[in-house]
C-alpha cells in the first residue's frame, strides 16, 4: 500500500517537474564523476595499479601498501606531525573567534565596531600563496621586519622558517591572523539571536558584564560552538595542506611533512599511485571515524549534533 | 533602545571591563592591519630602502619601480589574463550548476530530494583521495587543458546548501502552486520568476566561487604543465616562493641591483595580485556575511 503511494508520488512529481529532472542531470553527473568515481577509485589502494590495465584490471595486492607504509618508521612521524599540527591549530583557532565575537558583542554598534569587523575579516580574502609569501617576507632573516625589530633590541636575527620547531607556531598563528575575523561571524550571528529579555533579567539581578557573558551569552551560543567543534574535530586530519606545502623547505621538513603533503609527493610527483592512495585512504578513514565519534559524544553530552 | 527604563548604573568593574574590551579590540585590529600596511608601504618604496630595512610603517623614498617591474613581466601579465578568464568561466559554470541543482532540492513537491541531499552530503563525509581524483581528470583527457581548472571543482556542497535554503525561504510554495494552475512549466517558472527573485543569492554564489578561483593554485599545480595556461597564483608561487635570488654570472653591482629589485617586486606583486579582490571587498563583505548566515541557518 505504502509502496504504491510512493510510486504515485514519484510519478506525479516527475510529470510535473520533468524539466527540472532533466536540468539536474549535469550536476548529478558532476557528483558521480568527480566525487563518487574517485571514492571507488580508491580501491587501487588494494591493488598494484598500472596505467595499461587501469583501475579495474590491475592485479589485487591485498594490504601490501598499508603494510609497507606502517612498517616504515616515517609513517609514525607523519601521523604525529599531522596530529600535532591540527591539535595545535584547533587549540588556537577554535577559541579565538569566540573571544572576538564576545568582545565585539559587548560594544555598541558604531563606526568602531564596524571597522574592527571589516579589518579583521579582510585577510580571509588573501590567497594562500600571498599569505605564505607575506610570511616569508616578514620573517626573512635578512630584511624581514620581525628580525629588524629583534636586532633593534639587541637580539640576533632568527631564520624562523629554517627552524623545524618554529614551523607549527608559524603555521597556526598565521592561520589565526587570517581566519579569526571570518570565523567570528557565525558566533556574532548566534549572539544576535540570544534572548534580549535574559539580558534585562540578568541586569536587574545585578549581574556584572562578565557574569552576563558567562551565564547568558555562552550558554546562548553553545549549539553553534558544539557544531563548529564537531566540524573542526572531524577535519582534524585534513588540515589545509596547500599552505603546509608552500611553507615547507628542506630545513623544516622534520615537522612540516604531514600525511597529505606526503601523499602528494609520493603520488603525483613520484607516480606511486597505489601506495599514496593507501596513505590517503588511511587519512580519510581516520577522519570519518573521528567525525562519527565526536558527533556521538556531542549528542550524548549536549543533546545536539550534526545528525 | 530602552535605555531609560533599565539604566542601572554601570558598576566600576563593568566600566573597567568595557575599557579592557576596547583595548583588546584595538590591539586585535593593529595586529591584523600592521602586516598589510607594511606590505603596501614597502611596495611603494625604493629597492634600496626595502632591502636595507628602512621601511617600517610608511613608504621610504617613494617610488613605483616595483610596480613598473611587475607590469613589464610577461609571465605575470599572462597569469593575470589567464586568471581573469578562468575566474569568469568557472564562476559562470559553477553558478549555473549550483542553481539548477539547488532549486529542485528546495521544492517540497520534488520527489527524491531527501535522497539527493544525502547523495551530496555524503561527499562531505568521505573523500576519495587526491590520487583517484587525479586519475579521473587524467582519464577524461583534461590534464593540461583549461578544463582541468574549470570543471573538477565546479560545485561545492556548502554553496548548494546556501542556495537551497535561500530558495526555500524566498520562493514560497504557494507561488509555485499558483503558477502551476496557470499552466506555467517548471522551467519557465525558474527562468521568469525564481531567477529575478534570486539576484542576491546569485551574487553571493558568484562572489564565493570567484574569490575561490582567483585565489587557488593547487589544482593548477597538479593538473597543468604548460606555462601558457598557468593562472596568476601559480606564477606568484614561482616568483615569490620557489625562486631564490639568482643571477650568478653578473657583475656585483648589477647583481645587487637585481636582487634588490627582485625583493621589492615581491611586495608589489602581492599588492597587485590582491587588488581585484580588495576592490570588490567592501561590496563583497556584505554578501559573504549574508551567505554564511543563510548557510548556517540550516547548516
Amino acid at each position: 500500500m505504502k509502496k504504491v503511494s510512493q510510486w504515485h508520488l514519484a510519478k506525479r512529481s516527475f510529470r510535473k517537474h520533468w524539466q527540472l529532472y532533466l536540468l539536474m542531470i549535469p550536476p548529478i553527473l558532476y557528483f558521480i564523476i568527480f566525487k563518487y568515481v574517485p571514492m571507488f577509485g580508491a580501491v587501487i589502494a588494494f591493488k598494484d595499479y598500472n596505467v595499461v590495465e587501469g583501475i579495474l584490471g590491475s592485479p589485487w595486492a591485498g594490504l601490501k601498501h598499508f603494510e609497507n607504509f606502517f612498517s616504515n618508521p616515517v609513517a609514525w612521524d607523519l601521523i604525529k606531525n599531522t596530529l600535532f599540527l591540527s591539535l595545535y591549530q584547533l587549540a588556537v583557532t577554535f577559541p579565538l573567534p569566540i573571544i572576538l565575537a564576545l568582545a565585539l558583542n559587548e560594544i555598541k554598534n558604531g563606526i568602531f565596531k564596524r571597522s574592527v569587523q571589516m579589518f579583521t575579516y579582510a585577510p580571509y580574502f588573501i590567497s594562500t600563496v600571498v599569505i605564505v609569501s607575506m610570511i616569508i617576507l616578514l620573517l626573512s632573516p635578512r630584511s624581514g621586519i620581525i628580525n629588524e625589530f629583534l636586532e633593534l633590541f639587541g637580539f640576533d636575527s632568527i631564520d624562523f622558517l629554517g627552524q623545524a620547531d618554529m614551523f607549527r607556531s608559524i603555521f597556526v598563528w598565521s592561520d589565526a591572523w587570517q581566519m579569526t575575523g571570518y570565523s567570528a561571524i557565525i558566533y556574532l550571528a548566534a549572539l544576535a539571536g540570544v534572548d534580549k529579555q535574559q539580558y534585562e533579567a540578568a541586569k536587574i539581578d545585578g549581574a556584572s558584564r562578565i557574569q552576563r557573558i558567562m551565564n547568558v551569552d555562552i550558554p546562548g551560543i553553545m549549539p553553534a560552538i558544539v557544531i563548529i567543534l564537531i566540524l573542526s574535530v572531524g577535519n582534524l586530519m585534513a588540515i589545509g595542506f596547500e599552505k603546509v606545502y608552500l611553507l615547507q623547505n628542506p630545513l623544516n621538513l622534520s615537522t612540516s611533512e604531514i600525511l597529505q603533503t606526503y601523499v602528494y609527493k609520493m603520488g603525483i610527483i613520484n607516480a606511486n599511485f597505489s601506495f599514496s592512495t593507501a596513505v590517503g585512504l588511511f587519512n580519510s578513514i581516520i577522519n570519518l571515524i573521528l567525525l562519527v565519534l565526536v558527533n556521538a559524544i556531542a549528542r550524548r553530552v549536549s543533546g545536539n549534533g550534526l545528525w | 533602545m530602552k535605555k531609560n527604563t533599565t539604566s542601572i548604573r554601570e558598576s566600576f568593574t563593568d566600566r573597567i571591563f568595557l575599557w579592557a574590551v576596547y583595548a583588546f579590540l584595538c590591539i586585535v585590529m593593529l595586529i591584523v592591519l600592521y602586516p598589510l600596511i607594511y606590505i603596501v608601504s614597502s611596495s611603494l618604496s625604493s629597492p634600496e630602502a626595502v632591502t636595507s630595512g628602512q621601511v617600517w610603517l610608511w613608504p621610504v623614498d617613494f617610488s613605483l619601480e616595483g610596480y613598473i617591474e611587475v607590469l613589464q613581466n610577461s609571465d605575470v601579465l599572462r597569469g593575470f589574463r589567464n586568471s581573469i578568464l578562468y575566474t569568469i568561466g568557472y564562476t559562470v559554470i559553477a553558478v549555473v550548476l549550483t542553481v539548477i541543482f539547488a532549486y529542485p532540492l528546495s521544492r517540497e513537491s520534488f520527489y527524491g530530494r531527501t535522497i539527493l541531499m544525502f547523495f551530496i552530503l555524503f561527499t562531505m563525509l568521505f573523500y576519495g583521495g587526491l590520487i583517484p581524483e587525479y586519475l579521473v581528470v587524467q582519464k577524461l583527457g583534461m590534464l593540461d587543458t583549461p578544463w582541468a581548472i574549470l570543471i573538477p571543482k565546479a560545485m561545492a556542497v556548502w554553496q548548494i546548501i546556501i542556495a537551497r535554503t535561500f530558495f526555500q525561504s524566498s520562493v514560497p510554495e504557494e507561488l509555485v502552486e499558483a503558477s502551476e494552475m496557470d499552466g506555467c512549466s517548471s522551467l519557465k517558472f525558474l527562468w521568469y520568476i525564481v531567477l529575478p527573485l534570486s539576484k542576491p543569492i546569485i551574487a553571493v554564489l558568484a562572489l564565493m566561487y570567484a574569490v575561490y578561483q582567483w585565489n587557488s593554485y593547487f589544482d593548477a599545480m597538479i593538473f597543468l604543465k604548460s606555462e601558457e595556461l598557468f593562472p596568476l597564483q601559480l606564477e606568484l608561487r614561482e616568483l615569490l616562493i620557489v625562486q631564490s635570488d639568482s643571477g650568478a654570472n653578473m657583475d656585483v653591482a648589477e647583481q645587487q641591483r637585481r636582487t634588490q629589485l627582485a625583493n621589492l617586486m615581491r611586495y608589489s606583486l602581492i599588492v597587485i595580485s590582491s587588488l581585484p579582490v580588495l576592490v570588490i571587498y567592501p561590496f563583497a563583505q556584505k554578501y559573504f556575511v549574508k551567505g554564511m548566515l543563510i548557510g548556517s541557518v540550516k547548516g
